[in-house]
């Protein structure tokens, strides 16, 4: 089996991307993957593209091959869609690909375009992903339904709004300096508290925004990067995925993802890697609780300790942890079949030491990023490394 | 169903299990005593296709729920509504609370499964009453 490198990431930015269609967004992260990978795109053999709601919100199914052609590739592509997976999924099937030893070089990412629709629109859209029949008809969206997760945790383990509004607080301050963050802004815990009420306990400013924006990441074999001569120093080293109930009224727990603990034991055990090796991490923080619960099926807190972890500056740029060094999805956006592959390019920046928060890091060799789909129905877990 | 939307998909039992929530309403059981909801084939849990109708216990218990303020379309009437996950023995429904307001729900609030017609979508919408 080879080992996997990144060998170049792309971004565009994050935000409001107005009167551009979902194939340029792409086609423009993945042109700059390429460039930053030194890669020709003749080269890659093969497009892995994430994107959830382009059918709703552009009219427009089977992307792939227009997303292919846009990037100016000549092979054949494939869309995951596994929510706000879908990129992770997308990733996590080139790697697989390229440790087989079918593929040497594939472009893997994602795009959503979100913000031409209205937040009711929006709303419903992103509702397709829970279950249609027992939780979208009886009104659950997609805040109600981390707000009942939310709830839940609070009635089992404790912890208040105020602790959530530190995650949110945190997010921000580490999205200042990202050029790529759609809010380059700090908020105080104050103004997070005193955000409109969106679905209770949640307000406002505990909530991701709606974003347009692609990602794409160009991953090599080992054998590949060597041969030509490819300054690829950061290898994937571990990957997981985990499935659960898709309605949260079927999980025996609504105060854990045991979708994300799955994946991580997964991709921890790929990797030969335990959760206290690890120095940062990139985790799918949706709304705020979710982090939370990720933190804490990560391994990285016990049940019930996740919850003060920001307040206690455990999870902040300088803690033992820092968690979401990019702004995370409440603060760089949520462009849901991009967020995955941003992860992935968000944690090789920092990790080679080229992003405006790897100071915060300097030492990091061991690097995290969890992605989930739904309320964690899916979730997909990537350990990253520097390898040399 | 709204205009355009006039042939809906067939539900495949999902309909009949809905309105028979006015009478108390029933869940699936499995050979192995597992709980689930229609329309189902095979147990979730174990896998057993030995499935039979069991009659839903008449009160549950309010297991989570929230306040929602901003609606999806469908629901443009209704907001702040109370959503909450309901325990009925070895099933929970999602539902919308009547008759209650948010400040008078709590984790544990005893409630019966009742359910509507949405007017906006056409569709069954499960609604919880005070038990």
């Amino acid at each position: 089996m080879t080992g996997v490198r990144v060998a170049g990431v792309g971004l565009t930015p994050f935000g409001e991307h107005a009167g551009r269609t979902g194939r340029d967004l792409f086609a423009e992260a993945a042109l700059a993957a390429l460039s930053d990978a030194g890669v020709a795109g003749d080269d890659v053999e093969h497009l892995n593209y994430g994107n959830f709601m382009g059918a709703l919100a552009e009219r427009q199914g089977h992307q792939a091959p227009i997303v292919t052609e846009a990037a100016g590739l000549r092979c054949a592509g494939t869309r995951y869609e596994e929510a706000c997976a879908s990129a992770g999924v997308a990733v996590r099937e080139a790697v697989r690909a390229v440790r087989s030893g079918e593929n040497d070089v594939m472009l893997a990412g994602g795009m959503e375009r979100m913000t031409n629709l209205s937040t009711a629109e929006v709303t419903e859209s992103l509702a397709v992903a829970a279950d249609e029949l027992f939780e979208v008809r009886a009104g659950v969206t997609f805040p109600g339904a981390y707000a009942l997760m939310a709830r839940a945790y609070f009635d089992e383990y404790g912890g208040d709004r105020e602790d959530l509004a530190h995650v949110a607080a945190k997010n921000h301050a580490n999205a200042v300096n990202n050029e790529y963050a759609q809010y380059q802004r700090e908020i105080t815990v104050e103004q997070a508290m005193d955000s409109p009420p969106v679905a209770s306990p949640l307000h406002l400013f505990d909530a991701c925004p709606i974003t347009d924006g692609a990602s794409a990441v160009v991953l090599v074999s080992e054998e590949y990067a060597a041969e030509h001569d490819l300054d690829a120093p950061v290898a994937i080293t571990g990957t997981g995925q985990g499935g659960d109930r898709a309605a949260l009224q079927d999980r025996t727990d609504m105060a854990r993802t045991p979708a994300a603990a799955d994946a991580a034991a997964e991709a921890y055990g790929d990797a030969g890697v335990a959760s206290d090796e690890v120095d940062l991490a990139e985790v799918h923080d949706c709304f705020t609780i979710a982090e939370v619960m990720a933190l804490e099926a990560l391994d990285f807190f016990d049940p019930g300790e996740g919850i003060g972890a920001a307040r206690r500056g455990d999870t902040t740029r300088d803690g033992d942890l820092p968690v979401n060094l990019s702004g995370g999805l409440k603060a760089k956006g949520h462009p849901v079949g991009a967020t995955g592959g941003s992860q992935i390019a968000e944690m090789t920046r920092l990790l080679r030491g080229d992003h405006p928060n790897s100071d915060a890091v300097p030492d990091a060799t061991v690097g995290l990023t969890h992605n989930a789909g739904g309320t964690v129905a899916s979730a997909v877990v990537h350990v990253l490394e520097v390898a040399e | 169903m709204s205009e355009s939307d006039p042939d809906p998909p067939a539900n495949t039992g999902y309909d009949e299990w809905a309105d028979a929530l006015a009478d108390g309403g029933y869940f699936i059981e499995c050979a192995n005593g597992h709980g689930s909801l229609p329309p189902r084939r095979v147990c979730p849990d174990c896998g057993s296709t030995d499935l039979s109708e069991e009659p839903l216990p008449e009160t549950g218990e309010v297991a989570t729920f929230s306040e929602v303020h901003v609606a999806p379309s469908g629901f443009g009437e209704e907001p702040p509504y109370v959503t909450a996950v309901v325990g009925f023995g070895s099933v929970r429904l999602t539902g919308i609370v009547r008759d209650l307001s948010a400040e008078e729900v709590e984790i544990g609030t005893a409630v019966r499964p009742d359910v509507e017609r949405n007017d906006a979508t056409g569709n069954r919408l499960i609604v919880f009453r005070p038990a």
